[in-house]
């Protein structure tokens, strides 16, 4: 039997429309995450991995944001949803890490004052006082020292990787089934940024929480995810398991990117591999594969690349899921050409 | 390792008063960013330095160029102390060392277009006539890899990597001798942050330049640096070649910070070996008086939070090489 995901997103598509046109920001996207585990989507700047995030809380409503296709969340549909039943998913069920610690948190108002409201809010016959003792125990629980003495303290009087817990603590206050964690560390140093990972991996141990973690980072893919999607120009170009994607990539966005990252870890000194170009404008994408411009292969099959938005496929004999109109067995003997 | 020395920083140290209370109060502490640090950068070469937030790398870097001036300590470029030079001798040294910097689109003036950005130096230091400024600006413009014809565009019509091209650019108008560079693609894609280094390299390759990298990163600083400097603390607490600092590092700290970056390889043996450390950095106001990693360090004695360790080589019988370091109880030394 299939197990059924705790999060389903069928076929989202965001537009925007802006002065200079609309801007389609999440492309025909699908995914699905299950409790307990941890599906991390990668993509550079302006690939649409935060909107989609974003939308899974309906956070894109607003005038100008035009949200299509269908979110499940446990089996409720999100989208469909009317503000009062969004507003009692949002913070409870779901919660989210911004990447910024500093402006995810009110200068005005203690961190306990800020971790209570969250509780209060989904738990409005609590007393503040008890209230006050769970937030305590969480402030606790995400490692901050001392939290009797901190808990009336500003966030100014924090450092980043204090702060980052203190929102990790305010997200987590109402044991949410679903953590979204837009780049959590990216603003942090990395000695910090390994402590907060830990602390999420530690969560969701004990509570079998489903985390979709956002990053542009590939290293901290690898390190706590299990499942990887790589977003460009707002498609989803190939989903895969963490090993599969690490070991044996089948996009040719994915080759590049694992090739910049890696060339980077390796000592040897002398040219890096890139990319060559940057990526599409989510105002005019091309009409075909959005990663045409920059692909080293697509010269063998330029009348389907270019014309053609590739679908997101099986890729056998992988588990993976690409959309490339080149399969993987003429993209190896493409790569092995190169190689000799 | 025998080219000359082309810029030193001897002692430097900068200190920021804190916490005076009206215009006249005085101050009742320091904020001490830069404590006694010694670098050399030789011509052709680049220097490296990493850090964490609040280490004081910035600091330096502006130390280094005179935009803020040294507490105490000498600057000397090209064997001439140029601590204290200010007036028209300052203006002229300008030339000499230029900077980039990390956010390119901060940095650019959204009303001036990549034309006026780039020629901005050279009208300040009346380098070139007016007549061959656009053919110079055009010239730097192919060299950092962007298309000349766009000479008038403005900054907004450019994406992040062709920004921070815009800002190499302005960089090289002048033919300095040292670029500092702080932290210059941290703010970028990983895909066009290889597309900047391969263009910082090549560029050094073609017009014999010396960099002083500064990053967090220190998988970027690995790939582009001769020699890496570790700062904690307004302290540089390890110095040695990348082969050397990356293979075996000497100081605790290091080998945290190395072991704390993830790495692109899935559940690796790496993360068995991971040392998380405990804490923050300790405030710069008042640091300890011992080792400043002390208090988060796993060897610790009691000697560590009493004597301050000097920078200095592993032990009596190390090559210079090896590279410099400041622990009473360095990792490989047994």
């Amino acid at each position: 039997m299939e197990k059924i995901p705790l999060l389903s997103v069928e076929n989202l598509n965001v537009e925007f429309s802006t002065p200079d046109g609309v801007v389609h920001a999440v492309n025909n996207v699908s995914f699905a995450v299950e409790s307990g585990k941890t599906l991390g989507i990668v993509g550079e700047s302006g690939s649409g991995k935060s909107v989609t995030a974003s939308s899974i809380l309906k956070l894109n409503s607003g005038v100008t944001a035009k949200t299509q296709g269908a979110i499940l969340f446990n089996g409720r549909d999100v989208l469909g949803a009317d503000d009062k039943a969004i507003r009692s998913i949002r913070g409870s069920e779901i919660a989210m890490i911004f990447q910024d610690p500093l402006s995810a948190l009110n200068p005005y108002y203690t961190i306990g004052n800020q971790i209570v409201e969250a509780y209060r809010v989904h738990h409005r016959d609590v007393k503040k006082g008890a209230a006050r003792k769970i937030a305590l125990e969480m402030l606790h629980r995400v490692g901050i020292p001392n939290p009797e003495a901190r808990i009336d303290e500003y966030p100014h009087q924090f450092s980043g990787g204090m702060r980052q817990r203190i929102v990790i603590a305010t997200a987590l206050i109402n044991s949410p089934k679903l953590l979204i964690a837009d780049e959590p560390t990216t603003a942090l140093d990395v000695t910090v940024q390994a402590q907060i990972l830990d602390l999420m991996k530690d969560i969701q141990k004990e509570n079998s929480m489903a985390i979709i973690l956002i990053t542009h980072d590939l290293g901290v893919v690898a390190e706590t995810c299990d499942d990887v999607a790589v977003m460009y120009g707002g498609r989803i170009v190939e989903k895969a398991t963490v090993n599969e994607l690490f070991l044996t990539p089948t996009h040719p966005y994915s080759f590049g990117l694992l090739g910049a990252v890696r060339s980077l870890d390796n000592s040897a000194r002398g040219e890096l591999q890139t990319i060559a170009g940057s990526p599409p404008s989510l105002l005019h994408l091309p009409s075909g594969c959005s990663f045409l411009p920059r692909c080293g292969y697509a010269q063998q099959n330029l009348a389907q690349c270019s014309s053609v938005v590739p679908e997101l496929g099986k890729v056998s004999p992988t588990e993976s899921f690409s959309a490339c109109h080149l399969r993987t067995e003429a993209l190896i003997s493409l790569k092995m050409k190169e190689i000799a | 390792m025998s080219s000359e020395i082309l810029l030193e920083g001897k002692s430097l140290v900068k200190y920021f008063p804190h916490g005076s209370k009206g215009i006249f109060g005085k101050s009742d502490g320091f904020v001490q960013a830069v404590d006694g640090v010694n670098l050399v950068l030789r011509k052709g070469q680049t220097l490296g330095i990493v850090g964490e937030s609040g280490c004081g790398k910035s600091t330096l870097a502006r130390v280094l160029t005179r935009l803020i001036e040294p507490t105490s300590g000498n600057i000397i470029l090209d064997g001439r102390d140029i601590t204290k030079v200010s007036g028209k001798e300052l203006q002229s040294l300008r030339r000499d060392i230029q900077m980039i910097f990390q956010d390119p689109f901060s940095s650019l003036n959204p009303r001036h277009s990549v034309g006026e950005i780039i020629a901005s130096p050279m009208r300040i230091q009346n380098t070139v006539p007016k007549g061959n400024e656009k053919s110079r600006v055009q010239e730097l413009m192919e060299l950092v890899g962007l298309n000349p014809e766009h000479y008038n565009r403005y900054p907004h019509e450019f994406s992040g990597g062709q920004r921070q091209r815009i800002g190499i650019a302005r960089a090289l108008a002048l033919n300095p001798k040292v670029i500092v560079a702080d932290e210059p693609v941290s703010a970028l894609d990983v895909s066009i942050q290889a597309q900047i280094l391969n263009l910082l390299e090549q560029l050094q390759h073609d017009l014999g330049l010396s960099y002083v990298f500064i990053a967090h990163d220190l998988s970027v600083v690995r790939h582009i640096a001769d020699e890496v400097a570790v700062m904690y603390l307004g302290k540089v607490v390890e110095i040695a070649r990348p082969e050397v600092l990356y293979s075996a590092p000497a100081h605790p700290y290091t080998k945290a910070l190395l072991s704390a970056v993830p790495s692109a390889t899935p559940r690796a043996s790496h993360m068995h070996s991971r040392i998380v450390l405990q804490g923050d950095v300790p405030s710069p106001i008042n640091p300890p008086v011992g080792c400043r990693f002390a208090a988060r360090c796993w060897k610790a004695q009691d000697i560590c939070v009493a004597q301050e360790p000097a920078l200095g080589p592993q032990s009596f019988t190390s090559q210079p090489e090896e590279g410099l370091v400041a622990c009473h109880f360095p990792e490989n030394s047994n």
